[in-house]
């Protein structure tokens, strides 16, 4: 009796797991929580960080040559 | 004229296609799921390093018949660039593959292929930084480029083609037209592409900048 209640019990369990699984696209799940939205902004800021360091290399850099040929 | 035109367009499109990557609405695909916005990331680099090592292959053609050392190091600064792209490639390539494929490295031909292509390119800067001699590198360095180049070609887009491969487009498999890239795609990719191609452009001329600075005040 306890060995079948332990194993309808596990199979209530697994039950629930593919409940989860087929409930829609995952693409649903993520963005019905607005919280994708985080991720985006992190991940635009490093670029747009990286970008910006790009072009105050490029400004640095073009600084040196001007220096160098005046000299 | 450190703020070109291309430069911001450059970021521009990068920027528009990290967003859109990430908000648009994908189609729903088998094993590739939600995965599928890797493309707006991990074949630009590919794409990117091909344009950079193209570069690279132009300005050792140029090298020889001029002999103008400025080629050299254009073509020397595109390829490091260039083999930073295909590290960035495969990298990324191997954390897709792990989560759709099934592992990191499953020895697909185009997984191989794009190793030894990336090796080829590491023999060329360390074949190059093996000699002193200034002239003789350049030109070792450039008939060496030359000869690469299109092995690179043949390993990325011509044999893959010959035998089946996990890559779409290559041997059994349909290529990207055949079903997940659809016209929303189609509007995030080719910004992301040309975005992260001149980006590379951009780091390029950083680079070979700042070695002829070196050069001079050597």
């Amino acid at each position: 009796m306890k060995k079948v209640a332990l194993t309808l019990f596990l199979l209530m369990l697994t039950v629930q797991l593919f409940a989860q699984q087929q409930g829609g696209s995952l693409s649903d799940d993520v963005y019905a929580s607005g919280k994708i939205y985080v991720v985006v902004a992190c991940a635009v800021l490093i670029l747009l960080g990286l970008l910006i360091f790009l072009f105050t290399l490029d400004r640095r850099l073009k600084k040196i040559e001007k220096r160098n040929l005046e000299k | 004229m450190y703020k070109s035109w291309w430069k911001i367009l450059a970021s521009l499109l990068v920027i528009y296609s990290t967003i859109w990557g990430f908000l648009s609405k994908a189609p729903e695909l088998p094993i590739l799921h939600e995965s599928i916005r890797n493309l707006y990331f991990h074949v630009p680099m590919w794409f990117g390093m091909i344009v950079l090592f193209s570069i690279s292959v132009f300005y050792s053609v140029r090298f020889l018949s001029s002999g103008n050392p400025e080629d050299d190091l254009k073509a020397v600064e595109s390829t490091n660039v260039g083999v930073i792209y295909g590290v960035l490639g495969i990298i990324t390539g191997a954390i897709w593959a792990k989560f759709t494929w099934g592992q990191a490295w499953s020895f697909d031909v185009k997984q191989n292929f794009a190793a030894i292509s990336i090796l080829m390119y590491f023999a060329y800067l360390i074949l190059r930084n093996a000699i002193d001699e200034e002239q003789k590198r350049a030109k070792i360095a450039a008939i060496y480029n030359i000869f690469a180049f299109p092995i690179m070609v043949v390993l990325l887009f011509v044999l893959p083609r010959l035998s089946d491969s996990l890559h779409p487009g290559n041997g059994g498999n349909p290529g990207f037209n055949a079903y997940d890239l659809d016209s929303r795609m189609r509007m995030i990719f080719y910004p992301a592409c040309l975005g992260w191609i001149l980006i590379g452009y951009w780091i390029y001329t950083l680079v070979y900048r700042l070695r002829s600075l070196e050069k001079k005040h050597a």
